[in-house]
């Protein structure tokens, strides 16, 4: 088993600068500090068009009439296109379940569903162009949450169901149900001294990536057409926009454009059909840009959630059971709902050892915003929930909320909950007794000699209080996330790697169609290139569709994945160098022919650490390119009564402790400080990890005390797409974030890595809420806090 | 509407411009300067920040006609910026920059192949050293926002920090290494005075 700290062997590329475990700087840092690198929103070309996309005003309505003429007859105005001009017989489109259109078909199911399309000059004429289309709606009845939804007399979102989820569901207006049933669970309550229960609501939580969505779509000579466009997965869109516009995928192409961040809103597609529709119909280039207002209509959200939950545990703090059902809300189309579904069941219990369980999750088809993957994706929800259950179980039981979790946290070895052995380290005890241990930040920071320094109280600069009625609290959370595309699925990854001499250099060439949004793929694949291949210059090829499937930038995968890519392809790689050193150079020296050969700092050694020759040599007049396919261990589909199955192909850990000061009397949260410590197996690239990690953290904050889209009951209509309504956290809402990373090897893995970007986003909400619990003594069952709830006033 | 303004120390000279566009708008499609961004065009997100007349405002929220006659420094031109007020005499750039000095230095091209050619300013360098870009979407706003915040105070404390980049939103980073970015350049700035 592998010890505290011990890294993986390396043996090939140790002596090579700039290879994994360094902190090397970013390839695209320089053009993003000097405004030249670009982004899908800077494309330009000559003589392009703006295309903007008219979107519905109600939520539930069947469509009567679309009058375009007034709106075609402007100047400037290119083309409007609805459902009618769609060119093909397929419509629809969608990650797993095709039940989106692409433009409303006769019936709009969301607040903001894209009814027409027009193309236009100038952005403003577009967008005017677009509100002088008339659409007569008759609304129908909202279907908002459970009880509207399995109704016996409920409206269907979507008649006609004929999806792989329908035959299984108990309702057609659930997308998806995933019961988890292990041991006896009314069994083992009869041994519980202790029982506790709770109800959960989780708000909607919206992904706020900064650079809206966007992309230039241009026609081409052969009649297909080429989309620039910010998304995570290239050929995920490839494979639904090319039915839809009647194109072989060949005719489609697409290069990834600079991504202003992703965390799960560009899983799906937004712009992407509608710039290439309007493109090919009117033979120019085509632009879209999102504003704001629009971006928060134009992806899917965090699914909010329900979730009911009972634990049991022995006096001596032992858990003996656990039931929940989790209720999530899909909105109007699937999305990603069914993974979501299996990954919040699958995780339902948290990193806790617990042999009896009774679990269901289910997701709903409603009315509301469609809602789909973000960050954490299913298991952000069930642990807030599970980490407020143990709080309140260590209340019930007198025991330290820490050492409760500790005596039951599961370790190497443990069964989940789906039958299937944790196989690497899950050192979740000890990532919470190094979050503990952690210094706390001192009393009172924000007493000085002038007074009080209000920016480091609750309220801040609004100058609400000098310190009176400000109570502190602590609190402490763990979690658990899978990694990596789950339940069968086939998630492979293509890296195609070449090697050559430029400038009397050797220099390698990674080409992958992996989207990096901003977490810095690009940075480590150079990194894995210079170890794997002994090579200082790294070029990272421009992501696009000329290469193979590098799966989604999600699920904290793409270092695993598309990094075991890069790693396999670079091995061939090296051993067709040596097969051409040997071939050229093998009758110098007999080492050729015995030795281990290693590529080192742009030299073949051997394991000796014998110099043989100069890279640049053996590829004189020779280029070796190679491109292959990797894939991570297999996994299964969990059953659909029992869950069980060896689901997930590994697992991510990561513990907070918050500190945060309440003002009472206003209701008014200021999180001192956030401390994390986490499980990475190997930082490939340590400053990353950290950026990660904080970055993931702050996420957790913001639907902790502030973030939440809000939507309308009654009318199932948004009210805050803004970001004047819908807060994020500032500098001044974020507090320090002090991280411990642990690196223990996962063997099963690339250089032991273990994916961690979405791990430290579970753990930071619930630590939150147990801070302000700690400092309040008031339940919450409610994420985000709103000051009303603190106040009594909600 | 024409307008005329000085963009990056070079004057410019916008033709077609309707009344209802911002100056973030001429930048990006008129001008060929998509540094400044567009992530909320509402005032909310300080990812278009400029300096006007030297002052940091949101480029969204500018009607492009009030810039008439007026100096813009964008981060494209930043660096040259940035050098051109520590030639001017004041090494820690505590000085502030006179209207005068905004209007008398001019921005050297980069290429735009390869990014050659330009130096980068000390804010710039310090946000890529200390890790502060992921997506960078921010990144120019909180740039010039950071380079005003260390011209006016050379040695900000963290408080100091954090209330003037208050107005950039990051969703990226939780803002620790853009504190450790403005620190890194505060602390050369001071060692190399």
């Amino acid at each position: 088993m592998p010890t505290n700290g011990a890294p993986t062997k390396i043996t090939q590329g140790s002596q090579t600068k700039g290879g994994i475990g360094e902190s090397t700087l970013r390839p695209d840092g320089t053009l993003k500090v000097t405004g030249e690198f670009a982004y899908s929103s800077d494309m330009w070309h000559e003589d392009m068009l703006w295309g903007q996309i008219l979107r519905s005003t109600v939520a539930h309505a069947e469509i009567v009439s679309i009058d375009t003429s007034e709106a075609l007859a402007m100047p400037g105005v290119y083309a409007i296109m609805t459902y009618d001009d769609l060119p093909t017989e397929v419509k629809n489109y969608g990650l797993e379940i095709q039940d989106t259109p692409v433009l409303a078909h006769g019936k709009v199911r969301h607040h903001g569903e894209p009814v027409a399309i027009v193309a236009a000059d100038h952005p403003e004429t577009a967008r005017r162009a677009a509100a002088k289309i008339k659409v007569d709606y008759r609304e129908l009845p909202v279907i908002t949450d459970e009880a509207s939804a399995t109704a016996p007399d409920a409206i269907l979102v979507h008649e006609g169901r004929d999806d792989h989820h329908s035959g299984h569901v108990p309702h057609p207006n659930i997308v998806h149900r995933q019961p988890i049933v292990r041991g006896n669970a009314d069994e083992a309550a009869k041994r519980a001294d202790v029982i506790v229960r709770g109800e959960y609501t989780f708000g909607m939580q919206d992904q706020a990536f900064l650079g809206p969505e966007s992309g230039l779509a241009v026609p081409e000579e052969d009649g297909g057409v080429h989309l620039y466009v910010a998304t995570q997965w290239l050929h995920s869109d490839l494979r639904q926009i090319a039915p839809v516009l009647g194109l072989p995928e060949e005719k489609v192409r697409m290069t990834l454009a600079g991504v202003g961040g992703a965390f799960g809103g560009r899983e799906d597609l937004s712009m992407q059909i509608h710039a290439c529709l309007l493109a090919l119909r009117t033979g120019k280039p085509v632009k879209i840009v999102y504003n704001r207002f629009e971006s928060f209509f134009g992806h899917v959200h965090r699914h909010p959630a329900k979730l009911y939950y009972e634990h049991g545990a022995t006096r001596d703090g032992k858990l003996t059971h656990m039931k929940c059902k989790i209720v999530l809300d899909g909105g109007a189309y699937a999305s990603a709902s069914p993974a979501v579904v299996g990954n919040a069941s699958s995780l339902s219990v948290g990193p806790y050892v617990i042999d009896d369980v009774d679990i269901e999750a289910v997701a709903l088809y409603t009315n509301n915003p469609p809602c789909g993957a973000m960050r954490g994706f299913g298991a952000v929800q069930a642990c807030f929930a599970y980490e407020a259950q143990m709080d309140k179980l260590a209340k019930e039981l007198g025991m330290d909320p820490v050492e409760l979790r500790q005596l039951n946290a599961m370790e190497q070895g443990t069964i989940m909950p789906t039958g299937q052995p944790v196989d690497s380290p899950a050192p979740v005890a000890e990532l919470l007794r190094r979050v503990k241990a952690m210094p706390l930040p001192p009393e009172r920071q924000w007493e000085s000699s002038e007074g009080a320094d209000v920016r480091q109280l609750p309220g801040g600069l609004s100058n609400t209080t000098h310190g009176e009625g400000v109570v502190r609290g602590v609190g402490y959370a763990v979690g658990i996330k899978n990694v990596g595309f789950s339940e069968g699925f086939d998630d492979y990854s293509t890296a195609k790697v070449r090697m050559e001499v430029v400038g009397g250099e050797p220099v390698a060439t990674v080409h992958t169609a992996m989207a990096e949004v901003g977490q810095g793929g690009v940075t480590v694949h150079a990194q894995i290139a210079r170890t794997e291949l002994g090579v200082t210059q790294v070029t990272i090829h421009p992501a696009d569709t000329q290469v193979g499937s590098a799966g989604s930038t999600s699920a904290s995968r793409q270092t695993y994945v598309t990094g075991g890519a890069v790693k396999h392809t670079c091995e061939l790689v090296r051993e067709k160098v040596l097969e051409l050193g040997r071939r050229k150079f093998g009758s110098y020296h007999p080492a050729w022919a015995t030795a281990e050969l290693l590529l080192e700092g742009g030299k073949v050694v051997t394991d000796g650490g014998e110099v043989l020759g100069d890279l640049a040599d053996v590829l004189e007049g020779e280029t070796v390119e190679i491109e292959a396919e990797w894939r991570h261990r297999p996994t299964e589909a969990f059953d659909l009564h029992t869950g069980q199955g060896n689901g997930h192909v590994q697992y991510s850990f990561a513990a907070h402790r918050a500190v945060v000061e309440v003002d009472t009397e206003l209701g008014l949260v200021k999180v001192i400080e956030l401390a994390c410590a986490q499980d990475v197996g190997k930082a490939l690239n340590p400053l990353s990890v950290v950026g990660q990690i904080q970055g993931g953290t702050t996420q957790g904050l913001g639907v902790a005390v502030m973030e939440e889209i809000i939507v309308d009951p009654k009318t199932a209509k948004v009210r805050n797409p803004s970001f004047t309504d819908y807060l994020i956290p500032t500098i001044l809402d974020t507090p320090t974030i002090p991280v411990d990373v642990l690196e223990l090897a996962d063997d099963h893995a690339p250089y032991g890595l273990r994916g961690i970007g979405e791990a430290p986003t579970l753990s930071s909400t619930p630590a939150v809420l147990a801070a302000i619990r700690n400092a309040t003594g008031l339940e919450l069952s409610r994420t985000p806090v709103r000051p009303e709830h603190l106040t009594g006033t909600a | 509407m024409r307008v005329n303004f000085t963009v990056n120390g070079r004057p410019q000279e916008a033709d077609d411009v309707w009344e209802g566009e911002s100056l973030l708008y001429v930048l990006r499609e008129r001008m060929g300067l998509p540094g400044s961004k567009n992530a909320c065009e509402q005032g909310e997100c300080g990812s278009c920040t400029v300096r006007l007349d030297g002052v940091p405002v949101c480029s969204c929220l500018v009607a492009a006609g009030q810039v008439e006659g007026r100096d813009v420094v964008t981060v494209e031109g930043l660096a040259d910026f940035a050098k051109q007020r520590a030639e001017s005499g004041c090494a820690t750039g505590a000085c502030g920059t006179t209207l005068q000095d905004a209007q008398q230095w001019r921005a050297k091209g980069t290429d735009s192949q390869t990014g050659e050619g330009g130096e980068l300013s000390p804010i710039q360098q310090a946000f890529i050293d200390a890790g502060a870009v992921q997506c960078g979407f921010c990144t120019p706003g909180l740039l010039v926002a950071s380079d005003e915040l260390l011209e006016r105070n050379p040695n900000p404390t963290d408080a100091d920090i954090r209330e003037a980049l208050s107005g950039n939103l990051c969703r990226c980073t939780g803002y620790e290494k853009i504190m450790d970015a403005v620190r890194l350049a505060a602390a050369r700035q001071s060692e190399a005075v």
